[in-house]
């Protein structure tokens, strides 16, 4: 079997970006999202009705406006990394920054709709929906922030950590982002 | 032993071990009230047993993660202590403080030890495993500042590693905690909302940060595997004890007058909980498979390995038994807590604690490496004389906790206390005959110091 190191070596697939350390934190992570999500889908199925008029409140707008936010921040983070494997610092910073704004587009439109529907009278004990509604996007928004954290954490760091630990951080990122794909439907659209 | 300060770990390890005699001499008596319920009444009333029982543990431990420190941070830093004086002197005063609080439980009403000791000043007295008077917790609290200090300034002066950093860190938490203990609110709420900041982000929080920094040292003596592998599993660990263990508070938050979110919160993080035990039990197993020597001190892994599986189970397993809110509903403070309770210390803290007596003992006691083989032979016998003693006690009060829960919360017609606990009187005398195997066990455990012969080799 002559080819198989190279083609095993040219699939991206075959060998976990950044640290295997991180990957365990990572499945953690999503376990601990899988059960919200499942004990949501529960609750669901037991109050459908109070579910889908807490449904109808939420505003699906902010919530696309939130997944393109994501979406391009991931996008900035993946051209980050390529820019540093080109060695490129300059663009690296720059889709860094780019990611960070996104996110920051995210914040500030999560805060709002927390703001609008607390103001409304639908706070973290409103309701059995706005409950599961606070806790699951908010722990998500405290991932998100952790996230910019790490983001910036490695825009300082760069020279110290090199492309391992950009990997390490990029995928915790997209980890982030790809539990709000999973989110948005479940929560505002279903 | 590589510096001569690591020896004031001595005396605590002996304070720990005499401690731990009466923590078990208590709770035989404990059992036996449990079935005879006059048993040495009025000179021990259940009360004073199990606080005696609950808080001698915990002072022991205490001892024990103190001597660990002692011997761990000199040696991880590659320097002598900063000053073994002060750790000499801070023995003999939470000794002291220690034996006076014990003395006084035993020898007057509770209520006039909160009177005589100025609990009026500073109420902070009877509430659950903090009972210590008001005065003995600020003992605690000097106790543990020229502790940090002492610990502090040797950590800042010599190397830093991973394992001493996770212990510092560790031990900065316990103290932090244990200012808890000192607020008492008037509402209930809110006492026992900041009761368990004491109680549960101790045992499920900062503790496990000791612990595994104690097992990740004793693995890499005795193993020799890579610091680097070993400081990796750590980091791992610890990041999961906290991620699942801060929030896993919720789930004491079930019933006690807090917001309703807290059943989904306490119920799903408290769920991955016994994930960081899991993972020690892996990271125990996978160290000694991967060992590059074979150490002499076969005993210290034996433990070291033990602690991996019993606190996975008694921690992990038995507490996510009871930890989802709708079956904590009906299993809330039943026997079934008792067993989970029993085998948690057991296997965590208390067989962490051992471990590193094995390991350092020998060595501060001058031998090169090890204890002689037939040393070693009866530690062994101690380690599953207790160990599989332990195991029946929890079954048999897991037997308990079901039927209690059974009969007294569920069904069509539920039975009074009272009446449960007669219906379930069998299972507590097969615990009281586990207890007492548990003591026999101990006392060869302290046999095995005195037993000598020729310093065993691989």
């Amino acid at each position: 079997m002559p080819n198989t190191s190279s083609v095993a070596a040219e699939n991206p697939m075959t060998k976990l970006p950044g640290d295997l350390a991180m990957w365990v934190i990572i499945l953690a992570e999503l376990s601990v999202f899988a059960i919200l999500f499942l004990v949501f889908a529960v609750q669901f199925s037991l109050n459908e009705e109070l579910f889908k008029q807490g449904q109808a409140l939420l505003d699906t707008r902010a919530g696309l406006i939130i997944t393109l936010a994501l979406l391009s921040a991931s996008y900035f983070v993946a051209q980050a990394v390529a820019f540093f494997e080109r060695n490129q610092p300059k663009y690296f910073a720059l889709f860094l920054l780019a990611a960070c704004a996104s996110a920051l587009v995210y914040v500030v439109v999560k805060l709002a709709e927390y703001n609008h529907l607390v103001e409304a009278g639908f706070g973290l004990s409103g309701n059995k929906f706005f409950t599961y509604y606070f806790l699951i996007t908010g722990f998500h928004l405290l991932h998100v922030l952790l996230g910019m954290g790490i983001l910036i954490f490695v825009l300082f760091k760069r020279r110290h950590i090199g492309l391992h630990g950009l990997n390490t951080a990029a995928s915790y990122w997209h980890m982030v982002d790809l539990v709000w794909l999973v989110l948005f439907p479940i929560l505002y659209l279903l | 032993m590589k510096f001569e300060s690591q020896s004031v770990a001595k005396p605590y390890f002996i304070a720990a071990i005499g401690l731990f005699v009466g923590q078990i001499l208590f709770g035989v008596i404990l059992g036996l009230q449990y079935v005879m319920g006059d048993f040495l009444f009025p000179e021990i009333p259940f009360n004073v047993a199990r606080m005696v029982h609950t808080n001698l543990l915990i002072v022991w431990l205490l001892f024990g993660f103190m001597g660990s420190a002692y011997y761990l941070i000199p040696e991880e830093s590659e320097t002598e202590l900063h000053s073994p004086k002060l750790a000499l002197l801070l023995f003999w005063v939470f000794l002291v403080a220690g034996a006076l609080t014990i003395v006084g439980y035993l020898s007057v009403p509770y209520a006039t030890l909160a009177k005589i000791t100025g609990n009026d000043l500073l109420p902070t007295m009877g509430r659950e495993f903090l009972e210590m008077p008001t005065i003995t917790k600020v003992g605690v609290v000097i106790v543990a500042l020229g502790f940090l200090y002492n610990l502090g300034m040797t950590f800042l002066k010599g190397r830093k590693t991973v394992i001493s950093s996770v212990l510092m860190l560790g031990l900065i938490g316990l103290a932090v905690m244990f200012l808890f203990s000192f607020y008492n609110p008037e509402n209930l709420v809110r006492d026992k909302f900041y009761w368990w900041w004491v109680v549960h982000l101790w045992v499920e929080g900062v503790w496990e940060l000791i612990m595994g920094a104690l097992l990740a040292f004793v693995l890499i003596k005795t193993t020799g595997v890579d610091r680097e592998v070993i400081e990796k599993w750590l980091y791992l660990i610890i990041a999961m004890a906290l991620i699942t263990g801060i929030i896993g508070t919720g789930h004491h938050y079930f019933w006690i007058g807090t917001p309703e979110y807290w059943l989904v919160l306490g119920s799903v993080f408290s769920a991955l909980e016994p994930v960081p035990f899991f993972m020690m039990t892996l990271f125990a197993f996978n160290m000694v498979n991967k060992r590059r020597r074979d150490h002499p001190n076969k005993v210290a892994v034996l433990w070291a390995m033990g602690t991996g599986v019993m606190a996975f189970l008694g921690a992990g397993v038995w507490g996510f038994m009871h930890t989802l809110s709708p079956i904590n509903y009906v299993t809330h403070g039943t026997q079934l807590t008792a067993a989970h309770g029993h085998m948690a210390f057991y296997g965590a803290y208390v067989m962490v604690v051992l471990c590193m007596i094995s390991y350092t003992m020998p060595l501060m006691r001058g031998r090169a490496a090890a204890n002689s083989n037939l040393s070693q032979v009866v530690e062994m016998w101690s380690f599953w004389l207790m160990t599989v003693s332990m195991v029946f006690i929890t079954l048999f009060l897991t037997a308990a906790g079901i039927v209690q829960s059974y009969l007294q919360r569920m069904g069509d017609s539920p039975l009074p206390f009272m009446v449960v606990q007669e219906k379930i009187e069998i299972f507590y005398w097969m615990r009281e005959v586990a207890g007492l195997v548990f003591l026999i066990g101990l006392v060869v455990y302290i046999v095995s110091f005195f037993v000598k012969g020729e310093e065993a080799t691989v």
